[in-house]
């Protein structure tokens, strides 16, 4: 026991003496790793963001999607463990289409996150498990429109259904995220992976809580973002994925799809311009003051 | 069997000759005249009450209209059992659905649940149902779920034996936003009909209102013609 420690750490399912699960601790470490992803939600729309680090040069870009779909009206992205991320998508997948078998509608975003948060804590809690190794931002639209029950015939009177409250709220975006503990909470903009710290400080910048930033918008500062986050691990080289899901009369009419190629270029060079403009101010700054060479030591 | 919600029973073999007695022996049946209708402010469900096993009337005050939520509702015709048994589970799971989702369930939910026990099931009841129900989004809202389990949307609904006989009166009197005070006179006008022509329909008539207000019951005796007392509370 001696040479590995307290033993605390070995299994899930067991405490350290002062409440603490190593396992799902362990599984944070390997998040933290995972390149960074991000999710912002404005009035108008979702959008979700992840950078992801090319490994080889054999990759073909492009190839290799980080974001998945789950329904129509819902994306996923996660950072971390890659296969881990996939067989979360899964199960989000089979819930959507499990809530579609039994109330013959789309599930609501905040529905999804709360059976996706009990999903993934179900796998602190056995010794036959580990945890999952990732932590996934959940984006989604759900319909400000009223929905038919699948399948349903008819539509009932022609000058609509009676005493509809007029401007009663319904529908909108919905942005959740889900750590490897379980736990999960509903944002106005998340970020994870290894460029969390700096992307929530740029995304605190926003105020997205004044719900003033469009859609549009959120796109070229998610991309932004990404490539801010990005500084800290330069080194490297990596592509930026991004996904968005806007209101029904949207750019996607309610559904997640790919931000397009042109809106997507678009945005990275801004990305880029808006960082050479940065970098420029910074060289100014730093200058002389010896910092130069404490950002070379990683 | 007479009358037996104005729904035929299963085919037979020859797929021409349909099978009236498929209820059991002594099964208790909602020989019924049940209807839900759209008005400017809602719905409004309506039934009569009388519960027949064959020719023997074995509850002349019952209650047709049930309560699935605070403001969905359904009438029920065929057999008594099978309706009141899908209507508790429906029942049942619009409940854990208001609780595990934190808001309440729309109509939409409640007529899928209906819809998905009444067609999986298919074999196993003899179940006509009409869902009406209120919510703010979506306003007043009919459903109605057909012997086979297929969904109909539609601005009113008649169902049950005695309903053949009032597809001329509702055609001929119905229109679209109508006041409280309209819906009423229509609803409590064409079970009325319903009542005088189909003699496995009776008793009294019961309405619910469901609006922004919440449900209120309506009560109407035969004693007066149907003319009251009219609402309860």
């Amino acid at each position: 026991m001696t040479s590995i420690g307290t033993g605390y750490d070995l299994s899930n399912s067991v405490f350290s003496p002062d409440g603490r699960n190593f396992q799902v601790e362990y599984a944070v470490k390997a998040v933290e790793n995972g390149g960074t992803a991000v999710g912002i939600r404005c009035k108008d729309g979702v959008v979700l963001a992840v950078e992801k680090i090319i490994t080889s040069k054999l990759l073909k870009p492009g190839a290799n999607k980080r974001i998945s779909t789950v329904d129509r009206h819902l994306g996923v992205v996660s950072a971390g463990l890659a296969p881990d991320g996939r067989h979360f998508v899964s199960r989000a997948r089979d819930e959507a289409s499990s809530w579609r078998g039994v109330y013959k509608g789309p599930i609501p975003v905040s529905a999804l996150a709360n059976r996706l948060g009990s999903y993934v804590q179900a796998y602190t809690l056995y010794s036959s498990v580990r945890p999952f190794g990732v932590t996934s931002i959940v984006g989604g639209w759900d319909s400000e429109a009223e929905l038919a029950v699948d399948g349903q015939v008819g539509s009932g009177p022609q000058s609509g259904s009676g005493g509809k409250v007029k401007g009663a709220k319904s529908g909108g975006p919905g942005l959740y995220m889900i750590e490897p503990s379980g736990l999960y909470w509903g944002y106005y903009g998340a970020a994870t992976g290894k460029g969390r710290q700096a992307a929530k400080a740029e995304l605190e910048k926003l105020d997205l809580a004044s719900e003033k930033l469009s859609l549009q918008d959120a796109v070229k500062e998610a991309a932004r973002i990404i490539y801010v986050a990005h500084e800290d691990n330069k080194d490297k080289e990596f592509e930026l994925e991004m996904s968005w899901i806007s209101s029904l009369d949207g750019p996607t009419k309610g559904k997640h799809e790919e931000v397009p190629k042109e809106l997507l270029e678009e945005a990275e060079r801004a990305a880029k311009r808006a960082l050479e403009g940065d970098d420029e101010d910074e060289d100014e700054g730093v200058k002389g003051t010896g910092n130069e060479g404490e950002r070379m030591e990683e | 069997m007479v009358g037996h919600g104005g729904l035929t029973g299963m085919l037979g073999e020859d797929g021409i000759h349909v099978d009236m007695n498929h209820l059991k022996s002594g099964e208790v049946n909602l020989g019924t005249s049940i209807m839900a209708i759209n008005f400017k402010d809602g719905v409004i469900l309506g039934a009569d009450s009388r519960t027949t096993t064959g020719a023997y009337i074995a509850n002349r005050v019952t209650d047709k209209l049930t309560q699935v939520h605070d403001t969905i509702w359904c009438c029920r015709s065929g057999s008594a059992a099978d309706t009141q048994a899908v209507a508790d589970i429906v029942s049942y799971h619009l409940n854990m659905y208001s609780i595990v989702n934190n808001e309440a369930p729309s109509t939409q939910v409640a007529a899928a649940l209906f819809q998905e026990l009444c067609y999986e099931n298919k074999d196993m009841l003899s179940a006509g149902i009409i869902i009406a129900g209120y919510d703010p989004r979506h306003g007043g809202q009919v459903y109605s779920i057909p012997l086979g389990g297929s969904l109909h949307k539609q601005s009113y609904s008649i169902g049950g034996s005695g309903s053949t006989y009032i597809y001329g009166y509702c055609d001929a009197n119905w229109k679209e936003n109508m006041t409280e005070e309209e819906g009423i006179q229509f609803v409590r006008g064409a079970l009325r009909e319903a009542i005088k022509w189909d003699g496995s329909s009776g008793g009294v008539i019961r309405l619910v209102v469901l609006t922004a207000d919440g449900a209120q019951r309506h009560l109407y005796l035969p004693d007066n013609g149907y003319a009251g007392p009219g609402a309860t509370k």
